[in-house]
């Protein structure tokens, strides 16, 4: 899965964790539980609407507040594909590449993208494409072992990977 | 090129002479913390890598301090995950209702961060230790289980920001009041992927309380960690608590700062965050006329014994607004033993709050104090995003113990200093 291809949902600055996965449904962490309740708080209409492969682009500090795991969890787990944003919160940013959720920084891709555009990106180059507008953006690439984790569904998968491989 | 104290820190720890800002680090782990929300996440991670045992008992802290005592059956169920992990791996520093309190207060508590540590918490106020002069950040529940299992977590050297703090914080202005200002002045992400180094001679004038508060709060600039410097109240401090040694870092003379801010701690005002974000603060002067349904009083913030202390100290001989919920809640065990001894409760009883045994419990939306729509809380707590205690239409004002003690009487955001005795 190292491209990504969606109709993007568009969110402002400091999306926090709470808003991601409010804290009232943190007494369970079945993934397909905290998906039904992803962006409830900012989006009420987000689980209802969003399909496999959709894409999230944000402004500055994506994620930031509570370092709850369940945060990137319930957006991979309702289908995102992708979160773009023009900064990401620490921990968030570490706990997506953990848990297999490809995020990208790009600022100009956060100014120029459009609720409801169609998004493409590919992970290897790091071009981001709106295919609604034309226009083109080019984010950091992942390196290939942050490709191996993400296709390997995360961190542990990867380590089993690597395991395996010795 | 000089390196700043937190740099210092993850060289020891990584086996190098020196580290620089940017560089990715593989370093040992003093110390692993979970909670009852995110180490069910982690055990479910750590039991993918096929490792049998954590890579060492006396070095997993695990606490169920968020949804505890127990609020419903999947919270229990939760805990129950944690408690039989506990078990089996025999993990030492597991602490059962009757020994629990909320993490961030309870560790250093224990004596289980020492000067110099290096740690991690799958919750994000894991940066409270900075005050010891440890270095610790919150991670996520896979980073947590990669800790558990290796002892091991890699990290990009953060730069820094100094705060020179300067003077002597007046009359009802404490920790929090210092970090609120701080974080209104540069932002929820002033400090990303940064350390908040604090240092000057204001640090003297601090207590470890308000270091503990200021410490905690870094996480709401997007800091990385923040922390103090290791002087007498700290050494005293560890010498009551800690049995380990303390290793001292100091920064070096010429570690590079992305920039220094300096702070004149006697210029600071009782200062609140109002909704919806930790930087939108106003001094207690400015912030007009806000009626309210709720205090909240505790959390790993603010309800250590000197919270609890200056709360007393101004609710005493007066009574909670006929329209208010206060709501007390001692951070740990220790505390609350404490606080009763001390006379305290009578104080809260008598003006009409209640007590609550230790937990995290409103701070997040959990249990024991949710706001209904359209409901204003003042709170000691860290966060007031949209829905933080409840409903997505209620709302928190962040402030210190003095102000919500003062909130408390007059059933209005209020200034301490108008309370009368």
């Amino acid at each position: 899965m190292m491209q990504a291809k969606g109709k993007v949902f568009k969110y402002g600055d400091n999306v926090d964790t709470d808003v991601i996965i409010p804290a009232r449904y943190l007494n369970t962490s079945v993934h397909a539980e905290l998906a039904k309740h992803c962006m409830e708080d900012i989006d009420s209409t987000f689980v209802q609407n969003v399909q496999d492969g959709d894409i999230i682009v944000a402004q500055k500090n994506f994620g930031c507040g509570s370092s709850r795991e369940h945060a990137p969890i319930a957006i991979k787990a309702s289908g995102v594909s992708c979160v773009i944003a023009k900064t990401f919160a620490r921990i968030f940013y570490r706990n997506a590449i953990n848990i297999g959720l490809p995020i990208l920084e790009c600022p100009q891709a956060c100014d120029a993208i459009s609720q409801g555009d169609v998004v493409s990106v590919d992970f290897s180059t790091g071009t981001i494409v709106d295919e609604t507008t034309g226009q083109r953006f080019q984010a950091e690439p992942f390196p290939p072992f942050m490709q191996e984790l993400i296709a390997a569904g995360g961190l542990a998968g990867y380590i089993a990977k690597q395991n395996e491989k010795k | 090129m000089g390196m700043t104290m937190t740099q210092k820190i993850l060289a020891a720890h990584a086996g190098l002479p020196s580290v620089r800002a940017g560089q990715l680090i593989m370093a040992d782990l003093d110390l692993v913390l979970g909670n009852d929300i995110t180490a069910p996440v982690a055990i479910g991670e750590f039991d993918k890598f096929g490792c049998e045992k954590v890579f060492d008992r006396d070095k997993v802290a695990l606490v169920p301090d968020h949804f505890t005592p127990n609020k419903d059956i999947k919270a229990a169920e939760q805990c129950k995950c944690m408690r039989s992990f506990a078990h089996s791996q025999e993990i030492t520093n597991y602490f059962e209702i009757g020994q629990m309190g909320v993490e961030h207060a309870l560790l250093p508590e224990k004596g289980l961060v020492g000067a110099g540590d290096l740690v991690i918490g799958a919750d994000s106020h894991t940066c409270t230790y900075g005050a010891l002069g440890a270095f610790s950040t919150g991670v996520g529940s896979t980073d947590m289980a990669c800790g558990m299992a290796t002892g091991k977590a890699w990290f990009k050297v953060p730069s820094a920001i100094r705060f020179h703090l300067t003077g002597k914080p007046g009359r009802h202005v404490g920790g929090k009041d210092v970090i609120l200002h701080i974080i209104g002045m540069i932002g929820v992400d002033g400090a990303l992927y940064q350390s908040m180094e604090f240092e000057g001679p204001g640090v003297a004038s601090l207590s470890m309380d308000d270091r503990f508060t200021i410490a905690n709060m870094a996480i709401e600039a997007g800091a990385k960690n923040g922390i103090f410097p290791v002087d007498s109240q700290t050494l005293a401090y560890l010498k009551e608590h800690c049995p380990k040694e303390p290793k001292v870092y100091e920064a070096d003379s010429d570690a590079e700062y992305d920039r220094t801010i300096e702070i004149d701690l006697g210029s600071i005002r009782p200062t609140v965050a109002f909704p919806h974000l930790p930087e939108n603060t106003k001094v207690i002067d400015d912030v007009g006329e806000v009626k309210i349904d709720q205090v909240v009083i505790g959390s790993c913030t603010n309800g250590r014994i000197s919270d609890l202390r200056v709360a007393a100290d101004i609710l005493k001989g007066h009574s909670v607004a006929p329209w208010v919920r206060c709501i007390v809640i001692p951070a740990t065990q220790k505390i609350w033993k404490q606080a009763m001894d001390e006379g305290l409760f009578t104080i809260f009883i008598d003006a009409g709050a209640i007590v609550s045994t230790p937990t995290c419990g409103p701070c997040l939306g959990g249990h024991m104090g949710i706001l209904g729509a359209g409901e204003r809380a003042v709170s000691t707590t860290n966060r007031n995003f949209v829905g933080r205690m409840g409903h997505v239409e209620s709302e928190v004002y962040l402030a210190s113990p003095a102000v919500a003690a003062a909130s408390a009487i007059t059933g209005y955001i209020a200034d301490p200093e108008k309370i009368g005795k």
